[in-house]
């Protein structure tokens, strides 16, 4: 994929737009599947789908360590610890009856206006806005140059929450 | 390429994981439409980051995607609890705020 | 007659301090009131000693002045010498006045008029030589007042004072009231001796003497009204002495109301006076302004005529005399002093010292008619013929006082000042004796003064009164050479009807009265008397003479009223008889001012005295009271313990029997002013006012408590409880209302709690887009 990343960034803007509503239509059906289905694997299986390809979208914009990031963290440990959650709350196999509760057409309506609200200002705001010409892809060491500079606090602050969840999360779940 | 076209990817997906956090009954579903709106925010950052030729963004999605994380771990945590402690995790039985 | 030089060393201080006269009965009356019921006499010691003294200062007072007009008079010699001597005379009495200031430490006293009286005495040692006025053989002036006051009060720039006027008039009457009194004071010890409120009446007749003499001594009209209103009210006190008793207290009231009525036109009067006068009270002042001419002759016509509303009813002139027979409800010598003697004369007397007003305000002077005239011509016939048909013996006297008023308020009418003053004096001693002597009678009779069922042939048993009460009446009638045929005479001279008298006008209509009044008062005075002590006893007990306080005093009265008359003999009498000229018009020349500038008025004369006239009217007298006496022989003869024919010419005439209920009757005035004005008034202002009270003044109290617990229930339930309440419980009620609608949000479902959020921020989202 890299490599195809690579050669995409210096091809015809054409072809990445066109994998780009590729991408964005089989992610949005997914997230779209996975909000309506009522089965809570599936559902589990349509947002690691959707994930994916969001891992596709950040190559194209150039961001690949984020990138392999996201599918590491993400895809490995977030989703198979979402799927051992559905496992230990002894989520039926198969579809379940009702997963959705009665607020679906208010829900539906709020989701609809903040999608309202936030494609008129970004239309207003971003109109024609272009991307630059070349993403090169930014190289990890930019990256890491700049959290262990810039952002080093919150780096350290985020390795202490990370403490802090992981120790919390064995004091919720322990059982005694 | 627009940037707007990921931006407003962006906010469809944010609206999609909205709807999921209102509608869904099952505190791990709910759980998964709050990955899919921060997913969401990730992509606007990197998309701005890439805009503006600016790498802050993209460690603002590691960021993120380490908290991500984290909250994931102990949203799981607590949902176990409460499945220990009430056999069900529909969400709608944790009334106890009920005033 | 009197001795001048007795005069000459008491002449300053006596006049400066003639206010002790009414001021000792009054002192006596304070001590009698605090003092009189832990004295051995109760209280009569002091009364009698105030008033003794007061007698005695007064017969000084009367000597000094007789002494003054004798020697003022005495000196018809050449001007110039005689000039002097009075000058001296009166620039000693006036230099004596200063030093005396410091010696008796009257700093305050001040002869105002000392300057004046000085000057007109000059005046008058200068018009000695002048002339004579209006044919009278005494042409110089006499008789200038003296007066001595202090400031009073002062209401801005105005200062009013208070003092004594003494003037010849004033003399008389001091002696008139201090020796009734004096008399009177010995009889009521023993009249009214164990009498139940013994200490009170003497401190009432002091009173009265006080208020009296101050009256008479007043030097302005306000003193004046205060004096009168005085008497009135001791009047009313001693009327009402036996008040236990209803028709005493309603004599007494009686009294009074009807005096009050008078009084209007004493207030009237005097106002009117005042601002006439050029706003002073002064009586000399306003006297001798009117005799100048200074005050507006209609001015002087309406306060004449308001005055004489007031004189009416204290002097008892038809048609306020209703009171005075009820007055005698009160004790005998009370009658005596006061309903006879001295305070009915108050009105004679306030005409009197106001002459020159009534003289040119009601134009007595050249005509045939005034209503002073008209006044006291009609209440002396009316009186006199109620005298007839009255069985009380007292009120048969109060009659005759009425008539007797009626004659001085006439004589004073037509002009004849001297004659009224002088019957005024007269009549005051036989009234008083014939009062002191039906109470002897009275006394003898157990108290009963009825004449036709208790009296009779009392002659016998008591003749000390007998006497005395014959003299008496014999004056009244006018008999010769007693005191009332002087005084009436000169009154029926005065009226310038009978050929050779002359006066101030010619008054038909009041001489003819005059004359009618004369016949009556002998006859029915005959009447009294053979009621009284001839016949037989008809009473029912042992009837004997009374002691010596009560005979003692009933001589004396009887002895002055003897000989008094002979104080004013006319001119022409003196000298036919050859006695001294001197001795002619004594009276006159004492209390008549002449040639003062305060009197007389313009146009006032004196008649000539007529002898024809004379024998005429006591003639007629005789002649009417031989036919009375003829009257009741017959009626003797027939039966004799009658009092009266039962089948006389009433019984036979049906006009006889009219005209006699009419006089029964009093000729319905009682009637009028009882049954008809004052009911008629009483009655619905009683009931307005009763009704005005019922509703409108309690209707307002319950208006205002209605009102207060109406107020008091709306503050409670509406206010209070309503709205301050209501509004405290409604916050409560709206919180927890509120609180509860709110709840309803708090549902403890997170996806609720998700969705408001989320809304929430995309209209927050929108509204910024919008806005911003």
């Amino acid at each position: 994929m890299l490599m195809l990343a690579q050669e995409l960034t210096t091809a015809d803007n054409a072809v990445i737009n066109v994998f780009f509503a590729v991408i964005a239509v089989v992610a949005i059906a997914a997230a779209v599947r996975m909000v309506t289905t009522s089965n809570v694997v599936h559902a589990a299986l349509y947002l690691l789908v959707v994930l994916s390809a969001v891992a596709a979208v950040y190559v194209i914009l150039g961001a690949e360590f984020v990138a392999a990031t996201q599918v590491l963290v993400y895809l490995g440990a977030i989703m198979v610890l979402l799927l051992f959650g559905v496992m230990l709350t002894r989520a039926k196999i198969g579809a379940e009856s009702d997963l959705d509760n009665e607020q679906r057409w208010i829900g539906a309506l709020v989701a609809t206006a903040m999608f309202a609200v936030m494609a008129f200002s970004l239309w207003e705001g971003f109109s024609d806005e272009r991307m630059p010409a070349a993403m090169q892809p930014q190289r990890t060491q930019a990256v890491a140059d700049e959290i262990f500079s810039t952002y080093i606090v919150p780096f350290e602050a985020l390795s202490v929450l990370l403490l802090a969840a992981l120790i919390g999360a064995v004091v919720v779940a322990r059982r005694d | 390429m627009l940037l707007n076209q990921f931006l407003l990817f962006a906010a469809v997906l944010f609206s999609i994981g909205v709807y999921g956090v209102l509608v869904r009954k099952n505190g791990v579903l709910i759980l998964m439409s709050i990955e899919l709106i921060l997913n969401s925010v990730n992509i606007n950052l990197v998309a701005f980051g890439a805009y503006n030729g600016d790498v802050g963004g993209q460690v603002f999605a590691l960021f993120v995607i380490a908290v991500a994380a984290a909250e994931v771990g102990v949203g799981l945590a607590i949902v176990l609890l409460i499945y220990r402690n009430r056999r069900s995790i529909d969400v709608a039985e944790a009334n106890l705020l009920k005033g | 007659m009197f001795a001048a030089e007795a005069a000459e060393t008491a002449l300053p201080w006596l006049y400066q301090n003639v206010w002790l006269i009414p001021a000792l009965p009054a002192a006596s009356f304070l001590l009698i009131l605090f003092f009189g019921k832990r004295l051995p006499y109760k209280g009569a010691e002091i009364g009698l000693t105030a008033v003794g003294a007061a007698f005695v200062l007064a017969m000084l007072t009367t000597f000094t002045w007789i002494g003054d007009i004798q020697g003022a008079e005495g000196a018809e010699a050449p001007a110039g010498e005689h000039g002097e001597t009075t000058d001296d005379h009166e620039g000693e009495g006036g230099s004596g006045a200063e030093e005396d200031e410091d010696e008796h430490g009257l700093a305050d006293t001040v002869l105002s008029v000392d300057g004046e009286s000085v000057a007109s005495v000059s005046l008058t040692a200068a018009t000695t030589a002048e002339g004579e006025e209006g044919g009278d053989s005494h042409g110089e002036a006499r008789g200038a007042a003296k007066i001595a006051t202090l400031d009073w009060f002062s209401i801005g720039a105005k200062t009013f004072r208070i003092g004594t006027l003494l003037d010849g008039q004033a003399v008389m009457l001091l002696f008139v009231v201090t020796i009734v009194s004096g008399l009177v004071h010995i009889y009521s010890t023993d009249y009214v001796n164990g009498d139940r409120r013994y200490t009170h009446y003497f401190a009432f007749l002091s009173l009265f003497t006080a208020a009296m003499l101050f009256m008479v001594l007043a030097s302005s009209t306000l003193q004046l009204i205060v004096g009168w209103e005085l008497v009135g009210v001791c009047s009313f006190a001693l009327i009402g002495h036996w008040w236990e008793e209803k028709p005493n207290s309603d004599a007494a009231l009686k009294a009074f109301l009807t005096n009050r009525v008078g009084d209007i036109g004493l207030l009237i009067g005097m106002i009117t006076l005042y601002f006439g006068a050029g706003q002073t009270f002064d009586i000399l002042t306003i006297n001798e302004k009117a005799v100048n001419g200074e005050i507006d002759k209609l001015l002087l016509t309406v306060s004449a005529v308001s005055l004489m509303g007031a004189v009416m009813s204290k002097s008892g002139q038809f048609v306020l005399h209703t009171w005075l027979p009820d007055a005698m409800a009160g004790p005998t010598p009370v009658s005596a002093l006061i309903h006879a003697a001295t305070m009915v004369v108050a009105g004679v007397y306030l005409i009197g010292r106001l002459y020159p007003v009534f003289f040119i305000g009601l134009e007595i002077p050249g005509s045939n008619l005034n209503l002073m005239a008209l006044i006291g011509g009609v209440t002396t016939v009316g009186a006199g013929l109620l005298a007839f048909v009255q069985r009380d013996i007292k009120k048969v006297l109060a009659y005759s006082t009425v008539s007797q008023l009626g004659y001085m308020v006439l004589a004073l009418g037509v002009g004849a000042y001297t004659a009224g003053m002088f019957h005024l004096f007269t009549h005051a001693f036989f009234k008083a004796c014939l009062f002191l002597g039906a109470g002897s009678v009275s006394h003898a009779v157990h108290h009963s003064f009825d004449m036709k069922s208790d009296m009779g042939g009392l002659r016998k048993y008591m003749p000390t009164t007998f006497w005395t009460f014959i003299i008496g009446s014999a004056a009244l009638a006018g008999i010769p050479p007693l005191a009332g045929f002087w005084s009436k005479d000169e009154i029926l001279a005065g009226a310038g009807v009978w050929p050779g008298t002359g006066g101030n006008g010619t008054y038909y209509i009041p001489f003819i009265f005059g004359i009618i009044t004369a016949a009556l008062t002998a006859a029915y005075m005959t009447r009294t008397v053979w009621l009284t002590f001839f016949g037989e006893y008809r009473g029912h007990g042992e009837p004997h003479e009374s002691g010596k306080r009560i005979t003692v005093p009933l001589i004396i009265l009887a002895g002055m009223a003897s000989v008094v008359g002979f104080l004013n003999m006319p001119g022409p009498f003196v000298d036919a008889l050859g006695l001294p000229s001197g001795l002619a018009h004594r009276f006159e020349d004492w209390v008549e001012p002449a040639g003062q500038p305060n009197f007389p008025p313009q146009g006032f004369t004196h008649a000539a005295p007529s002898l024809t006239l004379a024998i005429f009217a006591s003639g007629l007298a005789l002649a009417a009271g031989y036919l009375v006496l003829r009257y009741y022989q017959g009626l003797y003869a027939k039966d004799p313990k009658a009092s009266e024919y039962t089948d006389g010419l009433r019984s036979k005439n049906r006009m006889a029997a009219a005209g006699y209920r009419v006089l029964e009757q009093k000729y319905y005035l009682d009637v009028l002013y009882t049954d008809i004005i004052v009911a008629r008034v009483k009655g619905p202002i009683a009931r307005a006012a009763y009704w005005f009270n019922q509703n409108i003044l309690d209707g307002i109290v319950n208006l205002a408590a209605t009102f207060s617990v109406g107020m008091g229930r709306f503050i409670y339930w509406i206010v209070d409880q309503g709205m301050v309440d209501g509004s405290i419980n409604a916050s409560g009620r709206s919180a927890s209302a509120s609180g509860q609608f709110l709840r309803r949000i708090q549902t403890g479902q997170i996806r609720q709690y998700a969705t408001l959020m989320f809304g929430a921020a995309a209209v927050l989202v929108a509204v910024f887009i919008v806005a911003v």
